[in-house]
């Protein structure tokens, strides 16, 4: 959630900050207040330093030495392997470059429709508790319990449901409408996919919600009313003001769920353990495992830089083509 | 909005789905947590053949849970702890100076919120590692080591979300202060944090969450001794049995916490997370 305020904060934070200089702030607080702002960073900055950026720097070096198992020792002596790391993940011709894409091929999968679904739930939500109406609060707390369960306490409860012979999916399916005669395996096989997507939706449907409840309260009734007299529907006060009006928040949202889910690690590690079905092998764990399983660091060091890249990409040209959007309208 | 009637329909539609997307895993963890081993190994039922504590009771033995327990409430509450004492002065400081690298500052820590954890989980294992052999200080494998890692994941968001809350609280407030002869960190505390108390409250739950429920690095970084509930749960799954009453029992009791706190927080914390993508 951190991340959906990252763009945010410099843009709120500008305006009082101008405000500020204005009244003359505490420029002209001499001696201890210049040293004073750094103190209170400090240890701030060391802990970003030590826990983020240090480990980052050298996860980058990592992936250009042969860090197997016999160097984890004594890591600094591990020998240069230039972009051979490189190399292994991107030949895709053989099996560490071939499961590395496979991976890619499932987590792009996963992450537009678990974006797109947790996306829909929470606007038909958000939209179906705009009005005021009696226990509005008691539902909004309660669609907030999924989010508020530690993720692994929810994810092993849907590893229970989708159990086979004993889950309440198939019970469901199978018994109770009749739909299904022969139980299928949610866990293994093609159906992993599907599960994964449907539980990782069940724990952010409901960050989409809260995100866009917000977005709706600031819309001006006015605007909807006006509209009301024109003899607009509500179904064209929905395209006319609310989608336009929540452009800001969208652009925001998008972003952020769509790096979650690509980067998710939780979900496919809880529900499948560590012997993940191919169609639910999503990229940190997939990242995870040739790294731990495997003991060879550097090359897991190089699909994480690769994650990593392309993450970057995804995100320069989202804000570039969404800026200019907004800019134009 | 128009209350119509069509609305109306749609609204009952969405919120009878969408409660039954939520309720039925709820229903299932705590009806589950009630029943006797035999039903959760047979076909599901919706209702216990005989409701039962028992579960609640063999939790404890069948896995060290309360261990995990005591592991995961001390690197939760000592991590919130000092990530909320270093986010709110770092936070009085990018709201209160204006001082050179203020935004290289922000935009670093916020950006590192973007990079995924298994990026920097192999080299902080290796640096650990190396602390290690280089000082003797044991990072891999006890408390310490989960405590410095989780108190950075929410320090930039509770650093950002505090620097909001600092910002809308009137400079004249603590200008006054010093004036009447407080030094800064005297505003800081006499003035500033009081008025900004929700927002504290906000950002400690926010920073207990994170902690508690955090997988992948208690996964890596945790030994039998220092193992936490998101790790140590999985250990309900022997080769012979896996005692899905339990387990289901087990995440009742380590959610508690968390929900509650949320739920009582919550509207200061809905306000604080979703405030920056609607502002």
């Amino acid at each position: 959630m951190s991340v959906a305020t990252s763009d945010a904060p410099t843009g709120a934070a500008a305006e009082p900050a101008a405000k500020k200089k204005r009244r003359g702030g505490p420029d002209r607080r001499p001696g201890l207040s210049r040293k004073l702002p750094y103190l209170l960073l400090a240890p701030a900055v060391l802990l970003e330093l030590l826990i983020h950026i240090i480990p980052m720097l050298v996860g980058i070096w990592m992936s250009f030495v042969k860090l197997t198992k016999f160097f984890i020792a004594n890591w600094s002596a591990a020998p240069w392997a230039g972009l051979n790391n490189y190399k292994v993940a991107l030949d895709f011709d053989h099996a560490v470059g071939e499961g590395l894409l496979k991976s890619f091929g499932v987590t792009v999968a996963f992450s537009l429709a678990t974006v797109a679904l947790s996306w829909i739930l929470g606007m038909a939500a958000a939209v179906a508790l705009q009005p005021t109406f009696r226990g509005r609060g008691v539902v909004r707390t309660f669609f907030l319990v999924p989010y508020a369960l530690p993720a692994y306490a929810g994810i092993l409860t849907w590893n229970f449901m989708l159990q086979r012979d004993t889950g309440v999916v198939n019970h469901i399916l199978a018994d109770n409408l009749g739909l299904s005669s022969d139980r299928p395996f949610w866990l293994i096989g093609g159906n992993a996919l599907v599960s994964l997507i449907t539980v990782a939706v069940w724990k952010l449907w409901t960050f989409a919600f809260l995100t866009l409840m917000a977005g709706l309260q600031s819309i001006p009734r006015d605007l909807y009313e006006a509209a009301s007299v024109d003899g607009a529907g509500n179904v064209r006060q929905w395209r006319n003001i609310t989608l336009p009006s929540l452009r800001p928040v969208n652009l925001v949202l998008l972003l952020v769920l769509f790096l979650w889910t690509f980067s998710d690690f939780n979900t496919p590690y809880v529900l499948f353990g560590t012997a993940q079905p191919p169609a639910g092998d999503l990229m940190a764990f997939h990242i995870y495992n040739a790294s731990f399983l495997t003991w060879n660091f550097g090359s897991g060091a190089a699909m994480s830089v690769l994650l990593l890249i392309f993450l970057m990409i995804v995100t320069g040209i989202y804000l570039l083509v969404t800026g200019r959007r907004s800019r134009r309208a | 909005m128009r209350d119509t009637k069509g609305f109306k329909i749609y609204r009952a539609v969405v919120l009878t789905v969408l409660g039954l997307f939520v309720l039925v895993p709820l229903y299932v963890m705590v009806t589950s947590s009630l029943k006797p081993l035999s039903d959760v190994q047979g076909a599901f039922t919706w209702w216990p053949s005989n409701l039962t504590l028992e579960p609640f009771v063999e939790m404890w033995k069948t896995v060290p849970l309360a261990r995990y327990f005591v592991n995961s409430t001390i690197v939760s509450v000592v991590a919130t702890v000092f990530s909320v004492l270093i986010a709110i002065v770092a936070a009085f400081a990018v709201s209160r100076f204006r001082f050179r690298g203020r935004t290289l500052f922000s935009t670093t820590v916020l950006s590192t919120q973007m990079f995924p954890g298994v990026l920097f989980l192999l080299p902080l294992f290796l640096i650990f590692v190396n602390i290690n052999n280089s000082t003797g200080l044991q990072l891999v494998g006890t408390r310490l080591g989960l405590i410095i890692t989780y108190l950075t994941f929410s320090l930039p968001f509770s650093i950002w979300m505090l620097a909001g809350y600092f910002d809308s609280i009137p400079r004249e407030l603590d200008e006054a202060a010093l004036v009447d002869g407080c030094g800064p960190l005297g505003a800081l505390t006499r003035v500033v944090l009081p008025a900004a108390r929700p927002g504290v409250i906000a950002v400690a739950i926010y920073s207990f969450m994170t902690a508690w429920g955090e997988v992948l690095f208690a996964s890596v970084m945790t030994t039998e001794a220092n193992r936490t509930l998101s790790v140590g749960l999985r250990q309900y799954s022997t080769q012979t049995n896996i005692y899905w009453n339990q387990i289901m029992a087990a995440a009742l009791i380590v959610s508690i916490p968390v929900v509650i706190g949320f739920l009582l927080a919550q509207r200061h914390f809905v306000a604080g997370v979703t405030a920056g993508a609607v502002k």
